[in-house]
């Protein structure tokens, strides 16, 4: 049996709970706001962005292909043997583009991102708040947000949709390779398939996802490194919960968006 | 190592921006300033399944798309996009046809060859609605096919 008190106490401790959680996410909020705040701001610091774009783009386009391309294949492997039974192998080639540039493009390229750059932002930004450089860096007059936070993200804005685009375009290769070169699809049906089947409407979803996940991926890993516990085990568990919860952010607006621009 | 640097990112941006423009302007079909056509109108009493984008073709060549199709005096007015250089007489047939049994519809032109060269804003005025499948099997069921 709870007595009055010990049930008081429950809802007293819920309420705190939920205080905090939703303090957590203002935080957070704010965070972004005030990093995005510090773009338009001068000094602009190109050479960061420069550096962060080769970082987030350039170094992560090899694996991006790669996946894209195995992805391009086992989809039409898995397209031809289910539209075969149809005998409309024909049809291939716009189900591979149709799911790359509306679904699989986005949200795979946006999850090896994180993978790859996302762990290593808030690993990076982490060990700068542990080791007190971004206190040095504010006793040097810098912003840290605009030093470290503002490039990071203008960086993920622009290289992911590229890295999105070179993952479509990959991956629409690979289902030829498979489908054309491996199945004896007839090439002409696979492309002419693709261009009547592909509308600009279907690429614009495909950039403003990419665009979106750019944005997730740069504020939550950010924002787990900068406000990381002071410690190694601290800085791990931040790692973790950046990726684990970027990648789950990358899922979750992922389907709402495409509900909305269905 | 600063040079190096800025030779990857601008490697990285130049391929990204092909593979966005591939997408964009040869499978999205996106027209920068306009395109390349001149617009007629074409009323039918149904356009039922044929969508804006559809190709336009004369003689099984494509020569168009379908810009548009709204409401207009309870007919189904379609903007028609024809490639400019391919001229189109005020003869013309306008029909609606469908690729297989259940594939896409599209508009099938027959240029004409009388008459006066359409301009753009004009409109065609023989049309025919694309055939109604289910309306031919029933007939076919009832015994009452021509």
């Amino acid at each position: 049996m709870f007595s009055s008190v010990n049930s008081m106490e429950w809802i007293i401790g819920v309420g705190e709970r939920t205080l905090v959680r939703v303090q957590g996410m203002g935080h957070m909020f704010l965070f972004l706001l005030r990093a995005i705040a510090w773009v338009f701001r001068p000094p602009f610091r190109f050479d960061q962005i420069l550096k962060q774009l080769h970082f987030i783009g350039f170094k992560s386009t090899f694996v991006v292909v790669l996946t894209a391309i195995f992805t391009g294949m086992v989809l039409a492997l898995q397209g031809y043997y289910s539209l075969q039974k149809f005998g409309s192998e024909g049809l291939l080639g716009s189900a591979v583009a149709l799911s790359m540039i509306r679904e699989l493009g986005p949200v795979l390229a946006a999850l090896m991102v994180t993978a790859r750059a996302g762990s290593a932002m808030t690993a990076e930004i982490g060990i700068m708040r542990i080791t007190e450089q971004i206190d040095a860096l504010e006793t040097m007059a810098i912003n840290s947000l605009q030093y470290l936070i503002s490039p990071k993200i203008i960086g993920a804005l622009v290289a992911v949709p590229l890295l999105v685009a070179i993952f479509d375009v990959v991956g629409i290769y690979g289902g030829y390779l498979v489908g054309v070169k491996l199945l004896g699809v007839s090439g002409g049906s696979y492309w002419s398939s693709i261009e009547s089947a592909v509308e600009w409407r279907d690429v614009y979803g495909g950039i403003l996802k990419s665009v979106s996940f750019g944005l997730i991926i740069s504020w939550v890993c950010c924002y787990k490194g900068y406000y990381t516990k002071m410690s190694s085990e601290g800085l791990g568990k931040a790692t973790t919960e950046a990726v684990v919860l970027s990648s789950v952010l990358i899922l979750v607006w992922d389907y709402f968006l495409t509900s909305v621009l269905l | 190592m600063e040079r190096r640097l800025e030779l990857a990112v601008g490697l990285f941006v130049i391929v990204g921006i092909a593979c966005l423009g591939y997408l964009a302007i040869k499978l999205g079909k996106l027209e920068l300033v306009g395109g390349d056509y001149y617009e007629v109108q074409a009323e039918f009493s149904s356009t039922s399944g044929l969508k804006s984008g559809a190709p336009v073709e004369i003689a099984g060549v494509q020569v168009g798309r379908i810009k548009g199709i709204r409401l207009h005096d309870y007919q189904a007015s379609v903007t028609v996009g024809i490639q400019h250089g391919v001229q189109v007489y005020s003869d013309a047939i306008a029909s609606i046809k469908t690729r297989g049994i259940i594939g896409e519809k599209f508009m099938e032109l027959s240029p004409g060859g009388s008459g006066e060269a359409l301009r753009p804003g004009d409109t065609i005025q023989d049309t025919e609605s694309g055939i109604d499948l289910e309306q031919v099997i029933s007939q076919f069921i009832h015994g009452n096919v021509e």
